[in-house]
């Protein structure tokens, strides 16, 4: 029998279409993806993703133990509540995880994939032997995520007044304990939005406050559209542990300074580097169809350098035409997509397509 | 007799209803569409092209997939429903009427014999 989470009643109520989610019953869509995707681009809505896992590390090494664990640096937390994107490496350099770490008054809290939950847990707690740390799994904890333009001015109409105040003056990746709920301006859709950790006992009764406010729940589907219009990647698509932070976007959350902190995947990827200095390393681009028709994972990438792949392929509701994540070899100028047998211009440009409700995909000129 | 009930299913989820002027409707079940989820861009048949049964004569696009739509039976088409291209929405709003994909000239109407009865289709898929 599948988990389930808090609130798959309310689920339920809401007329949810429930799949299969890594051995999770989960919200796919409650009636239309597309509505869905737009609901949260023009107002607010709010996901339950309540199956993905929390882990609190803490003891004397914690900040030690994640600087040699993860290969973005938490030394860059410098105040309690501030939140980092980071990768969790093999000693290869290939991508285990993708996962948020946030600050806490005692110790960090790592949000992890719900998919690769029992290989992370099983790598951290591995590689913290070494380390005088405490490794706690929260499944009590329910995570909503609240995002789109009105979401702070929903979501803080139903806190408490002192909780509220707290939550409007965060600035963004920045997040607050108000009693035993953690509050974050951070999120997966490249709207403005919060991230909110609490006790699951709690999660039904405030769902319930915000559908009275009128935020929407919004499914699944609608999350993955989102954050590939936002060019945000996905564990298990757009990299995994073949795939090195290098080819798949992620630079941005390696922390080569100081030279001095080792950390798990460092060696690697310093020749991986190399190589990707040399034009020898693939890299992540977002590809734009113009033409009628649906870009999908897996389909061929030709461009003027060689070979490449769709890594997350769909219809962009914001845009109104596909958009896809490709690894295709460095220095692209020009692509074209095998649909169906046939091969289909496409623009190729930065990943990102959509940011706070508009157009950002600028295509390379040719 | 309601309307629903003069429509023949495949175990592929299309439908086909014979018209008064002996030409036939294709379409895809309610089913279908609600599996699909929204569908965002549908590729037609040509006029005039000729389909044996069974044969891949439409594309359903839908946010969550591609779907490949095979003809329930022979003939050439006599008329598609551009209206889907850029509304593809109406196929999951109105399956059976305005969500039509296209018309075919039967080449054998003794092909409708061997497909399912609303009823029985029901029974199978819902």
């Amino acid at each position: 029998m599948n988990k389930r989470t808090a609130l798959y009643q309310q689920h339920l109520e809401s007329n949810a279409k429930i799949v299969d989610f890594s051995g999770w019953d989960m919200p796919i869509h409650y009636g239309s993806q597309l509505a869905e995707h737009r609901q949260v681009r023009e107002e607010c809505g709010v996901f339950d993703v309540s199956h993905m896992t929390v882990v609190d590390v803490d003891g004397v090494e914690a900040e030690s133990f994640l600087r040699y664990l993860l290969c973005n640096d938490v030394a860059k937390l410098d105040q309690p509540g501030k939140a980092l994107y980071s990768g969790m490496l093999t000693y290869d350099g290939g991508v285990i995880d993708d996962l948020i770490v946030y600050a806490m008054q005692d110790g960090f809290r790592l949000v992890v994939n719900c998919g690769t939950r029992e290989k992370d847990l099983e790598w951290i707690n591995k590689q913290a032997r070494d380390f005088e740390v405490w490794v706690l799994e929260r499944p009590e904890l329910a995570i909503l995520a609240i995002h789109g333009p009105s979401s702070i001015d929903k979501v803080c109409s139903v806190l408490e007044q002192a909780d509220a105040e707290a939550v409007r003056a965060l600035p963004n990746f920045k997040g607050v304990m108000c009693g035993d709920w953690f509050i974050a301006r951070t999120g997966y859709t490249g709207e403005k939005g919060l991230e909110l950790i609490f006790p699951q006992e709690l999660a039904a009764a405030f769902w319930e406050k915000l559908l009275a406010v009128g935020v929407k729940p919004i499914g699944l589907g609608a999350r993955d559209t989102l954050r590939l219009e936002a060019g945000m990647n996905l564990y298990g698509q757009d990299m995994d542990e073949s795939v090195s932070p290098l080819a798949a976007n992620m630079e941005f959350a390696v922390s080569w300074e100081p030279q001095t902190r080792d950390f798990i995947g460092r060696e690697a990827l310093t020749s991986l580097k190399q190589r990707q200095l040399s034009g020898d390393l693939p890299v992540l681009v977002g590809l734009v169809l113009e033409e009628r028709g649906v870009l999908r994972h897996d389909q061929r990438v030709v461009t003027d350098k060689g070979e490449g792949v769709i890594t997350s392929g769909s219809f962009s509701p914001t845009l109104n035409m596909s958009v896809a994540l490709a690894r295709v070899p460095a220095g692209s100028n020009s692509a074209q997509v095998e649909i169906r047998g046939k091969l289909v211009d496409v623009l190729i440009g930065k990943p990102g397509f959509v940011r706070f409700g508009k157009k950002v995909f600028q295509p390379l000129a040719q | 007799m309601s309307e629903i009930e003069k429509f023949k299913f495949t175990r592929s989820h299309e439908w086909v209803c014979l018209n008064e002027d002996g030409s036939a409707t294709v379409g895809i079940s309610d089913f279908a569409q609600s599996a699909l989820g929204d569908i965002v861009f549908v590729e037609l048949p040509a006029l005039d092209a000729a389909l044996q049964a069974n044969e891949v004569v439409a594309v359903v696009e839908s946010v969550k997939a591609a779907s490949e739509i095979y003809s329930p039976v022979s003939g050439t088409v006599s008329a598609v429903n551009e209206g889907l291209v850029d509304s593809p929405e109406t196929l999951n709003e109105e399956p059976y009427t305005s969500g039509w994909l296209y018309k075919i000239t039967l080449a054998d109407p003794s092909e409708l014999d061997a497909l399912l009865s609303h009823s029985d289709y029901q029974d199978l898929y819902q």
